[in-house]
């Protein structure tokens, strides 16, 4: 864990619910569309917002494979809760965007300029998020075909990220070396300080002794300046320099936070164990739950598989082309001359629990997962690729048919 | 359009409620471009201005449920060059295919006074069990975005890119929070073929299976699901009988559900 | 990533569903395609499909392109008429690298349409024939009627500068080349294993065989080359159609050497 003495170069501030909303009526001034977390529908959804008071303050969550419940919290934090349940991909890789467009006539296909992307300020990325963004980058831009709709989002986007003060069931985060503290991709990273100065109970997530150095503090935030843009964004705020109790009760919170991290996945040479039990029966097992539909990789902060649909219309002198989120999931995605190179479900979950695990490496060199635990919560059948991972581990070479009967 | 003469455009009604045949008129703006590309030949919901046959597309919407219905739709298919079933009714034989469950003339002696005027069919049966079907449009009603994907992929010589993949897709583009599993509703978006748009979702009701199966549906993995949402035995047999009741993944679900009863 | 549009200059029918388009640039054109490299062809208002380049004439930047109509976009690119617009991306994937079998000898493997991606290489061994020792052709196809390319053949044999070898499944009365699949020419070659690659490309199932007789003949796994297909749209290793195991077909491929491909193509549904 981070030092407080190792973070001292950081540039560090504190900023009270006030200054919160000062930042983000600074942003907005500035042009940014602020998109933060919001309770609707019964989740913790992301959304443009512009006042504090929409944040999910008071709300927490519980994950869990196949089932997201919010709960209610005593203390009034308002990033109280872990990841959001869609993605930020939303705004950064949208579900369908314009690739090109172009007038085609008989001299030529003329492409016309793309309108320019909206700029976000994501405020609440957690650090897997951070991560997943970080993975989406060398995917997308680090090739030698950048996609420039990507691009453009992203050198326009403002990343605000939020330490995880309560991660779920869900989350193994700290497997993959992604949180839960946000270390790297972040403009600004808060960590929320509930204290006593405004509610009846001060949060649940600092240790019994850190209390003592967050007594008579307000509700405020520790700020940690990520980067020059991060800290442009901040420096017309009434802001004070964190005092020895702000850090240790920051520090509290992150090490409180690691330490209720309960999943885990083992990650200790899992490409070379999954690639050589690629018969494994195991495998026929999960397919018999699997519905193949494809909400896993909707929900993956990471998944970037797309289709590249013509879109013209019915104006025979317009052509345009439409990038849209698909899934390896679709007995589609690997047709090939009217039939499907994958066309069972068995090969179709392998596909993708391989490819974010183990292929991945080889592609992109990290792991594909960020264990944000978004395809644990939202798999309706509740199927948990690190339970996956850890029976085809404990029986690491099995052959043969599924010794399970489905019950 | 290279030819001269526009292609020949037919809409045919059978076991239906019109739903499917609305949806065309509902295109609106696109309408009128695609009067242009097409003569509207035969469409009586739209005009009583007919022009004979052959056809060069014909849409089918409705089941087969008579002896008559069943002879007219040997000659519709004599006399298109390619037909197309739209709609539940047409490709699975509707919510009226229910009757294929139960005993018709039962049924039929209970609702009217004089039952021998009626010379209706014991099952409900989709185009596809009668005559060689083109193509296949699923939907109640169908989507009229995949009506015209169907109608322009016919002008361009080439197969409709009308994707089979679940509602689950579309749901989670849209940005849904699922009701599955954020309020455990059940939900049979995962069974079922996209094309509405995640309609019932979005509106945080489950999905009805209105555009039948999809390409590969577990319905007995779903059918596990929607019990933890606490479905009874009786409610999960009813789930799958509703608008494509008939769709042979619906069928064998309701029935596997049926078989082994379960809670009431 | 939208397409440069290039004009159709020429369109020759090659068979029943099979046609080759000569193109040249509108104003941009895109660098010169290696034999192997394939691109992503644009019917406009159509779509997009990978397409191998199966002929190129630098002087004119003109490429030639044979396309077999599959689907929706493959007819509309068979059904353009000199004159009309079509869009191109490219070139993309991996050569088959002539250069680097240079001083030994070459062994080309064809079935059906999979001459079209090896027309290149041909065409860079006849430039440039003393670089290379032995070269023998081997072309199979279901019929007569459906060898592409069969006038050019008949040159490469009248040339006498390599060897070439016909085999049809179903002959006609009137065809005087083998019967019988192509890997059965392959028996009756004599290979110099340490000297020798083979190219291969064709059905997946041809290639499998033919790599087979090749290896069992002696030439090492590495040097055996394999043209392979999978779904593309984006041709550039972003949409992620294109995966067979942990390589994009698009960008490591299509050109692979056999002891790549082989573990991969052995599992079912990979």
């Amino acid at each position: 864990m981070p030092s407080r003495e190792s973070d001292i170069a950081t540039p560090r501030l504190v900023i009270d619910v006030a200054g919160l909303q000062s930042l983000i009526d600074s942003l907005r001034g500035d042009g940014y569309r602020v998109v933060g977390p919001t309770v609707r529908d019964g989740a913790i959804v992301l959304a443009e917002m512009s006042d504090v008071a929409e944040l999910p303050r008071g709300w927490a969550d519980d994950q869990r494979p196949g089932g997201y419940r919010l709960t209610r919290r005593e203390d009034g934090a308002f990033f109280g809760h872990s990841v959001s349940a869609a993605t930020w991909k939303h705004h950064l890789f949208p579900p369908e965007v314009v690739s090109w467009q172009a007038r085609v006539d008989t001299e030529g296909i003329h492409v016309e300029a793309p309108a320019a992307p909206a700029r976000y300020a994501l405020l609440g990325l957690r650090a897997c998020d951070l991560a997943a963004i970080a993975v989406q980058d060398r995917v997308l831009m680090q090739t030698a075909h950048p996609d420039r709709d990507y691009a453009a989002r992203r050198e326009r986007a403002l990343l605000i990220a939020v330490n995880c003060a309560a991660p779920s069931g869900s989350c193994f985060c700290t497997s993959m070396g992604t949180g839960p503290r946000a270390t790297a991709g972040h403009d600004l990273a808060l960590t929320e300080l509930v204290g006593d100065g405004e509610g009846p109970a001060r949060s649940a997530q600092v240790p019994a002794g850190a209390e003592r150095n967050d007594a008579g503090a307000g509700h405020r935030f520790l700020v940690e300046v990520g980067s020059e843009r991060g800290a442009a964004a901040i420096s017309a705020l009434r802001a004070s320099p964190p005092s020895a109790s702000d850090l240790d009760a920051a520090a509290a919170v992150w090490s409180s936070a690691a330490a209720r991290v309960d999943r885990s996945l083992d990650t200790a040479g899992l490409p070379g164990l999954l690639m050589r039990n690629l018969e494994h029966p195991r495998w026929d097992l999960v397919a018999e739950r699997c519905l193949s539909c494809a909400n896993c990789t909707l929900v993956c902060p990471t998944c970037f598989c797309v289709d590249l649909r013509e879109a013209g219309g019915l104006d025979p002198r317009h052509a345009e082309q439409h990038r849209v989120w698909a899934s390896c999931f679709s007995v589609d995605h690997s047709q090939l001359h009217g039939g499907s190179m994958r066309w069972s479900a068995r090969a179709r979950y392998r596909q993708w629990m391989t490819h974010k695990l183990a292929t991945w490496h080889e592609q992109f060199g990290t792991s594909g997962c960020v264990g944000c635990g978004r395809c644990i919560t939202w798999c309706p059948a509740g199927i948990d690729i690190t339970e996956e991972a850890a029976a085809i581990r404990a029986t690491d070479g099995l052959t043969g048919p599924p010794t399970r009967a489905r019950g | 359009m290279q030819s001269t003469r526009r292609p020949k455009l037919a809409v045919w009604k059978f076991g239906s409620c019109d739903g499917c045949q609305l949806s065309l008129l509902n295109c609106e703006d696109e309408l009128l471009t695609l009067a242009g590309a097409v003569e509207i030949a035969y469409f009586l919901e739209a005009s009583t201005a007919v022009t004979e046959g052959p056809y060069d597309l014909s849409l089918v919407e409705g089941s087969v449920t008579t002896p008559h219905d069943a002879e007219r739709i040997q000659e519709v298919r004599a006399t298109s060059r390619h037909l197309v079933a739209i709609g539940a009714c047409a490709t699975a034989g509707g919510i009226q295919a229910l009757r294929n469950l139960a005993d018709v003339g039962e049924m039929t002696r209970t609702v009217y006074a004089h039952p021998d005027y009626i010379s209706t069919l014991e099952s409900s049966t989709p185009i596809a069990a009668h005559v060689p079907v083109d193509f296949e449009l699923r939907g109640c009603p169908v989507s009229r975005h995949q009506l015209l994907e169907v109608v322009s992929a016919f002008l361009a010589g080439r197969k409709p890119l009308v994707p089979a993949y679940s509602v689950c897709q579309e749901c989670k583009r849209r940005g849904n929070v699922c009701v599955t599993v954020a309020h455990g509703t059940p939900c049979l978006g995962p069974v079922t073929q996209a094309g509405c748009g995640a309609i019932c979702p979005s509106f945080h009701r489950g999905c009805y299976g209105c555009f039948g199966p999809t390409e590969t549906p577990n319905t007995a993995a779903l059918s596990d699901v929607l019990r933890s949402c606490g479905m009874s035995g009786p409610e999960l047999v009813r789930i799958f009988r509703t608008y494509n009741t008939g769709a042979p993944a619906f069928a064998a679900a309701s029935a596997a559900a049926e078989k082994r009863g379960g809670p009431r | 990533m939208a397409p440069v549009a290039y004009r159709v200059t020429s369109r020759t029918r090659e068979t029943e569903d099979t046609v080759t388009i000569g193109i040249v640039p509108v104003t941009e054109s895109i660098p010169t395609p290696a034999a192997g490299q394939f691109c992503m062809l644009y019917a406009p208002r159509v779509g997009e499909v990978p397409i191998s380049v199966s002929g190129v004439e630098a002087s004119q930047s003109r490429l030639l392109h044979t396309i077999r109509a599959v689907g929706a976009v493959t007819k509309a690119l068979c059904a353009l008429d000199v004159g009309d617009v079509v869009g191109v991306r490219g070139p993309y994937g991996t050569a088959w690298g002539v250069e680097a079998a240079a001083g030994g000898d070459l062994l080309l493997v064809a079935g059906g349409i999979g001459l079209a991606p090896l027309r290149p290489v041909v065409h860079e061994v006849l430039r440039r024939r003393r670089r290379f020792r032995r070269v023998t052709l081997l072309v199979g196809a279901r019929s007569p009627d459906e060898m592409v390319f069969r006038g050019e053949i008949a040159s490469w044999q009248a040339s006498a500068r390599m060897e070439v070898r016909t085999t049809v499944d179903y002959a006609t009365a009137a065809w005087k080349g083998d019967v019988g699949v192509v890997t059965t020419l392959i028996e009756r070659l004599t290979i110099d294993p340490e000297v020798t690659v083979a190219m291969v490309c064709g059905p997946e199932v041809m290639m499998r065989f033919a790599a087979a007789g090749v290896m069992a003949q002696g030439v090492a796994p590495q040097r055996v080359l394999a043209s392979l297909e999978r779904t593309m749209q984006c041709g550039i290793r972003r949409c992620g159609h294109c995966q067979l195991g942990g390589l994009f077909i698009c960008s490591e491929g299509p050109v692979l050497p056999w002891s790549r491909v082989a573990p991969l193509l052995a599992r079912r549904e990979l």
